[in-house]
């Protein structure tokens, strides 16, 4: 933050040094800790905020990418350039069983699809390597359960989240106290909203996935979401055609998941002004939230972030 | 909607203002069925807190709830020809939407129709980016009001027109006195039941009123509206004439920032030793309260060490002075021992040490209190193990009175002696909301279950002492080492090699010994400066030890597998002289 704005109580200095704060205790209080990284924009501030937080010492953990192995071949590049250049440790997890068995986007429904290659991926590389804590970029503004989650977000032996049985959490004081098994899900940027992450990525200059950012590219419409053909294993229906539009995405998953929309913005500023203007959420796109209602709060019950 | 916010084409504009926003944390309250989660809906709403997709499917839940309402007393098909109506286009207007759809998240939320746990939610106003605590108002969540009373600046207390105060608006009142909140609304909802009637309104404005001063709060303001009707809360309403009192945002925007902490006394809390090589070594943690410059004279807490500030360091580069809540690493100008829940302080204001200290306790755990239950408390970065000796009082939330209580029981409050096995480095809650405050957590579940809030050191009455007159400090300067225990890898010959490591390191004149299995023992015998060498073949004490190694705060070192005696026996150096 520059020397003007972090003079001043801003909320987004105030943010900033709450998040950096929960990230010094979660390492001080866990003997492994990792940080989930899913090559988001809310990935990147929550990993510049921790090199942020361990400054001038390295990142005191690694980063964990549960690979869907269906994400955007922009993220992979992404990912893999972004890593190398900054020399962090990057471990990449994929259900290699579910995988192996054909588990793909168009065949098994999104329910499935998710539980297998992100729920049970993340559990199994999460028991794999004995992580005790693991760094979510969650925010609470994204999703109604969202907002009843703790900073700290106890999971059992099953790394399942139990709502009616959060620990209180108040002040900034944080129980990190946990048995062998069990573990904890942390959320530094609980309290910031979609515009503070972007605005955060404007100030600071955070690099993010081009797919953020519109472009040509070609996409086919499926029922009212713009899906994005982003390499052959696509699944094209009867009378489906990509067409070349002038898309991008506010949030990025399984590009066949993923929804883009029509947009202009090429610089983060105009991202904003579009976000600011248009008043879609930004889970609207995402296909897997809105399977029936209540759907996020079933998947963090088994065990998904 | 004239204070919200509006959508600005002027880009740069709006983020330089978005920018200068000040965070204001604000706690809603009340009795079930009080309506906050619709007064909290309608803030969303009509603050630009929500989008598009969100509110209509609040629009398309509110037409489906509507139609099973209907349909609850008709037949089953009435019920489905309902269903399909809400299903089609027929959605509600504005002033019909269920607002409090806006907000209960969780599945047994929307079946029970209650709010069961605390959420937070989120809206701008042009000053002020507003975190909204959206608590239970049900007696058995008591506990989730705390936690979003703990951080909040401010305080909305919902009062129903129709019943007017009740017990539980005077419990809300109370402990969001306690938490320390100093400004406090009371908003007397759904006077639309009541005819917008004046002398509703100041009958139950004057009664709490006059109740909540008596708390001490700072401010007390009181708004008549309807927050499913919109009365008062963004828009000052036609139907009460004769409110002079604005509208709760209005409030909102025009409470004084959230209270500096940057001219109150310097608290550093450690939380993390930064030492990337041996020529940086650097605290990090969050500054509590106060100021701090380059060159200040400082002690470190508990040692009572004097140094200098050599260097405020961020990831931008150094500062010449850091102030509170920001996030800093400090750098001392002598090589002084601090580690993880000491605390940096100005010379000529340091907190007090206290290990015997009086206490309020909100009480969350579902097992009472127990005085000979083995408790844990969290106070800045620092976690020591407690016994809570004794209960002064506890409060009867029916009529505020201080009774005699044997225990404290879920959702209790009561004033507490506490014993720490080491001291806390704190200020009374009332002077510092930050080195004031703690947790309370129950050793073997660890579960949380209580929150604290210093009032200072026990009044005195035997003056018997009940900790050790002899220092850590004393102890490793007689015996020239520091106590610890090393904990050897599990192994079928793990004892045998214990006691040649034994040998090793007495040869090598220290004060060690062997302990098998039991790591309290080894606790007990390094607190008296003793090397412990325990071997175990229970793989949770493993976990265990290293927890209660840090709560006692000692030194502790867990052997390699695969490493030789000659090995061992350097880690064992290592460590001690890295401690020392």
């Amino acid at each position: 933050m520059s020397e003007s704005s972090f003079s001043r109580l801003s909320h987004l200095s105030v943010l900033e040094a709450e998040s950096i704060h929960i990230l010094r205790e979660t390492v001080a209080e866990f003997a492994n800790p990792v940080m989930l990284y899913s090559i988001g924009k809310d990935s990147q501030v929550l990993l510049h905020l921790a090199r942020k937080a361990f400054h001038p010492a390295p990142l005191p953990f690694p980063l964990l990418h549960v690979d869907t192995t269906w994400k955007f071949r922009d993220m992979y590049a992404f990912r893999d350039r972004f890593t190398a250049q900054h020399g962090f440790r990057l471990l990449v997890h994929q259900n290699r069983k579910a995988l192996a068995e054909g588990m793909n986007p168009f065949d098994h429904g999104s329910q499935k699809y998710t539980h297998a290659v992100k729920t049970q991926a993340l559990l199994e590389a999460l028991a794999m390597h004995g992580f005790d804590a693991a760094f979510g970029g969650a925010r609470r503004d994204e999703e109604k359960s969202r907002a009843k989650e703790r900073v700290f977000s106890f999971r059992d032996r099953h790394g399942q989240w139990e709502p009616r049985r959060q620990r209180p959490e108040l002040w900034n004081l944080y129980n990190g106290r946990i048995d062998t098994g069990e573990s904890m899900r942390v959320f530094p940027l609980s309290n910031w909203t979609e515009l503070d992450v972007w605005h955060y990525i404007l100030e600071e200059r955070i690099p993010v996935v081009p797919l953020y950012f519109a472009a040509e590219r070609p996409v086919v419409e499926r029922s009212g979401n713009l899906i994005m053909v982003d390499d052959e294993r696509m699944r094209l229906k009867p009378g489906e055609h990509p067409v070349m539009k002038r898309v991008r995405f506010r949030t990025l998953g399984c590009y066949p998941l993923s929804g883009a929309i029509e947009s202009s913005a090429t610089t983060v500023e105009a991202v904003i002004d579009e976000m600011v203007n248009a008043r879609q959420s930004e889970r609207q796109g995402r296909l897997i939230d809105h399977d029936e209602e209540g759907s996020m709060e079933l998947k963090k019950r088994e065990g998904y972030f | 909607m004239d204070t919200a916010l509006q959508p600005t084409r002027d880009i740069q504009e709006f983020l330089a203002e978005h920018a200068r926003k000040e965070l204001l944390r604000l706690v809603v309250v009340g009795s079930v069925d009080d309506g906050k989660s619709t007064l909290i809906g309608r803030l969303l709403y009509e603050c630009d807190g929500l989008f598009e997709d969100q509110i209509s499917a609040v629009r398309r839940a509110t037409a489906k709830r509507a139609a099973a309402n209907e349909g609850a007393t008709h037949t089953s098909e009435l019920l489905a020809r309902g269903l399909q109506a809400a299903a089609s286009a027929e959605l509600p207007r504005e002033e019909e939407i269920d607002f409090s759809l806006f907000t209960d998240g969780l599945r047994a939320e929307r079946e029970q129709g209650i709010t069961i746990d605390v959420a937070y939610r989120y809206f701008s106003t042009p000053r002020r980016k507003v975190i909204v605590a959206d608590t239970p108002g049900h007696i058995q969540y008591t506990r989730n009001m705390a936690t979003g009373a703990s951080t909040a600046d401010a305080a909305v207390i919902l009062v129903d027109a129709r019943l007017g105060v009740l017990p539980q608006t005077r419990r809300h009142a109370y402990i969001a006195s306690l938490l320390g909140i100093p400004y406090l609304a009371v908003a007397v909802n759904k006077m639309d039941l009541v005819d917008f009637d004046r002398v509703i309104f100041e009958r139950i404005g004057a009664e709490l009123a006059e109740f909540a001063r008596t708390l001490g709060f700072t401010q007390v303001r009181l708004f008549p509206v309807s927050a499913s009707k919109g009365d008062n809360i963004t828009r000052a309403s036609a139907r009460t004439p004769w409110h002079e009192g604005g509208t709760l945002l209005g409030w909102l925007e025009s409470l004084p920032h959230q209270r500096r902490q940057d001219e109150a006394p310097f608290r550093f809390p450690v939380q993390y030793v930064l030492r990337p090589h041996l020529d940086y070594r650097g605290f990090a943690g969050q500054i509590a309260s106060g100021t701090v410059r380059v060159g200040d004279e400082v002690m470190v807490l508990p040692s009572q060490r004097r140094t200098r500030v050599a260097a405020i360091d961020t990831f931008e580069g150094s500062l010449q002075e850091g102030s509170a809540p920001f996030s800093v690493t400090l750098r001392l100008a002598d090589e002084v021992d601090v580690s993880r829940g000491d605390v940096i302080a100005h010379i000529a204001q340091p907190p007090r040490a206290l290990q015997r200290l009086d206490a309020m306790l909100v009480w969350f755990g579902e097992q009472p209190l127990d005085g000979a239950r083995r408790y844990l408390v969290k106070h800045t970065s620092r976690t020591v193990p407690a016994t809570l000796e004794k209960i002064l009082w506890r409060k009867d939330l029916e009529n505020l009175t201080e009774v005699p209580a044997e225990t404290l029981s879920l959702n209790d409050i009561g004033k507490v002696r506490l014993v720490c096995k080491r001291p806390l480095l704190c200020d009374p809650y009332q002077d510092n909301r930050t080195t004031g405050a703690f947790i309370v957590i129950d050793a073997l579940t660890h579960d949380t279950v209580a929150a604290g809030m210093i009032l200072g050191a026990a009044e005195s009455e035997s003056g018997a002492p009940t900790g050790s007159l002899v220092t850590a400090r004393e102890r490793r300067e007689r015996l020239g080492q520091r106590g610890g225990v090393v904990l050897l890898p599990e192994a079928p010959e793990a004892e045998e090699r214990a006691f040649q490591l034994e040998r090793r390191l007495f040869d090598q004149g220290r004060h060690v010994t062997v302990v098998r299995g039991d790591t309290e023992v080894a606790l007990t015998l390094a607190e008296t400066g003793l090397i412990a060498l325990l071997h175990t073949v229970a793989p949770q004490a493993r976990r265990a030890l290293r927890d209660q190694l840090r709560d006692a705060g000692l030194g502790g070192v867990e052997l390699e597998p695969s490493a030789e005696l000659d090995g061992w026996v350097r880690q064992v150096q290592a460590a001690q002289e890295k401690d020392s």
